[in-house]
């Protein structure tokens, strides 16, 4: 009896060992299989689904909040215009500021295809930039650096095609 | 109990390992997405040319199909532009080197859907069809001939047809039978004799024997291959799985997955009409070049771009507006050519340098380092049975040359 007790137990045992393996496996795949698809040769790992998107987006050290929106969809392979508007942490708009523009693929360690520049500025915070192209989908990275009234910032959005 | 919890979690383990996979197609929601983006159902219509006001003009056409033909845009009274451009054969010529009066120093590249890129040639040293036309018309071991021969031939041959599109031929009775800013210092020093009045007005007939002969050249298109006719299955639902063997979709598995060769060879012409150093090796006798950093600079002050006198964009010229130059990256890249048709496209590479699909798909295997600048290629490290699906994939591609028109209320 005794030993069937043990035996029962050390089975339910067992069967929990396995239940508990099966679900750190499991957690851990959940948490890392889609990841996954996203880890290549260069070892960067893509963010969380949050951190993308056209904004508003809070710039590195937080002296703006800036937003894009491409005068069309943004689609691989074509050449686009974009449109930024900029603020500061309290809402205002943020005019006269020099921005550039960089970016590229971090998991294929790319830059832009092209040289994308600011090419008009409009009242209230608003900057167009053109000759922007992304030439395959996938996430791309498009950083502005900023130079205006609330000091030198970058912001980095992080975008997929 | 605790074993339909055990079989709770063994179910939510497969559905995590297998996010979107569809069981029916074999493929996750993304990858569905790409492979229609790769179809040809997903070209967009043809591009409007705002360099070239003729573009879609079907007279214009016409004229340039004429054109294209006409051995007598030659030195020789030999070479047209379909002697290397043969329609039979995707509008290429199947050997290493394109062979004109002379030979060339790199492989002819086809026709088809470069309509669609904004940087023609190898090296990207022409930013429209019709300035590309013009750069063998008056290379040494091309067409071989001069700007003001080629004139007098559309005065002798095709004056009406010329003259309803452009208006009137200007006086041609004091050019002389030979001449052009050429190698050959006989026409140079012919064409330097002349006014720079009498050179514009040559200029400019040459430059519309170029729009003439891109007009037709922009309305030569694929058409649908077995991968089209795959992914159009995948997206109807129809029975997709007959359509291609199991290597093949295995070789297509590979192409968008673990080879990396939608990287470049993306969207539903696969390419991304950029410019890649991917460590092919310079043929054997000739010079190393540096590729795009020179077709990068050569576009900027080419005499026919987009921001020249002869293109008709007003200036408006967003692809060299943003266009990268001078940059290291640039060192010995070559453009991505289209893989539609590839598998009748022998030799490959710009010069010719690989003989099979075989050999291509061995030095992307293998990733040797580049004879200049850096290659952008890391090992991929694949079996042999897996190159040999990726060819049967790429066999896939192969369809017609199909004819594509430009959009209505463009025609007149």
């Amino acid at each position: 009896m005794n030993t069937n007790q043990d035996k029962e137990t050390s089975s339910v045992r067992g069967r929990a060992a396995a239940l508990v393996a099966v679900a750190v496996v499991a957690v851990t795949v959940a948490a890392w299989g889609p990841g996954m698809m996203t880890l290549h040769a260069a070892g960067v790992k893509r963010p969380p689904a949050t951190e993308f998107g056209l904004g508003p987006r809070v710039s590195a050290n937080g002296r703006y909040v800036a937003t894009l929106e491409p005068a069309v969809p943004l689609r691989p392979r074509q050449m686009q215009t974009v449109r930024v508007t900029l603020r500061d942490a309290e809402g205002q708009a943020i005019d006269h500021a020099q921005i550039t523009i960089d970016g590229g693929m971090p998991e294929h360690g790319h830059g832009l295809p092209t040289r994308p520049r600011v090419t008009g500025t409009l009242d209230n915070g608003i900057y167009e930039i053109e000759g922007v192209r992304f030439n395959m989908g996938g996430w791309w990275e498009f950083k502005l650096a900023i130079d205006g009234s609330r000091g030198i910032d970058t912001v980095t959005f992080n975008l997929a095609l | 109990m605790t074993r339909r919890i055990f079989a709770t979690l063994l179910v939510t383990l497969s559905v995590t390992i297998t996010p979107a996979a569809s069981g029916r197609t074999g493929w996750t929601a993304d990858q569905l997405s790409e492979l229609r983006s790769m179809s040809l159902r997903a070209l967009g219509p043809l591009p409007a040319d705002p360099t070239n006001r003729v573009a879609d003009e079907a007279g214009a056409a016409e004229l340039g199909r004429r054109l294209f033909f006409d051995t007598r845009l030659s030195s020789n009274g030999q070479v047209a532009c379909s002697t290397c451009h043969q329609p039979d054969r995707d509008f290429q010529d199947a050997i290493a080197l394109g062979r004109g009066v002379g030979t060339a120093a790199r492989r002819t590249m086809p026709i088809a859907a470069t309509a669609r890129s904004p940087f023609l040639f190898w090296d990207g040293r022409k930013d429209s069809l019709w300035a590309q036309a013009l750069g063998p018309l008056e290379s040494p071991v091309e067409h071989g001939g001069t700007r003001a021969q080629y004139v007098h031939v559309v005065a002798d041959y095709y004056a009406g047809d010329y003259e309803r599109l452009f208006g009137l031929l200007p006086d041609l009775s004091r050019v002389p039978q030979s001449g052009g800013p050429v190698a050959n210092p006989d026409a140079a020093s012919a064409w330097y004799l002349l006014s720079a009045a009498q050179r514009d007005d040559v200029t400019r007939v040459f430059v519309n024997i170029g729009k003439a002969i891109a007009a037709f050249e922009r309305r030569i298109g694929f058409g649908p291959s077995r991968f089209d006719r795959y992914v159009s299955a995948l997206t109807e639902g129809g029975p997709a799985d007959a359509l291609l063997t199991a290597d093949e979709i295995a070789g297509l598995r590979l192409f968008i997955g673990k080879a990396n060769c939608s990287r470049c060879h993306n969207g539903p012409v696969f390419t991304n009409n950029e410019f890649h150093n991917t460590g092919v090796p310079s043929r054997p006798g000739q010079p190393l070049d540096d590729g795009r950093v020179t077709g990068a600079a050569a576009v900027l002050r080419d005499e026919f771009n987009c921001r020249s006198q002869w293109s008709d964009a007003n200036g408006r010229c967003v692809e060299l507006d943003f266009m990268v130059s001078g940059d290291h990256a640039l060192q010995r890249a070559y453009k991505v050519p289209s893989l539609r048709n590839v598998a009748r496209r022998a030799p490959y590479m710009h010069a010719g340098q690989f003989a099979t699909l075989a050999e291509v798909l061995d030095h992307y295997n293998r990733a040797p380092i580049a004879p200049m600048g850096h290659s952008e290629l890391q090992p991929l490290r694949l079996e042999s049975s897996e190159l040999g699906q990726l060819e049967a994939f790429l066999q896939t591609l192969t369809g017609s040359i199909a004819s594509e028109q430009p959009a209505p209320g463009r025609t007149r």
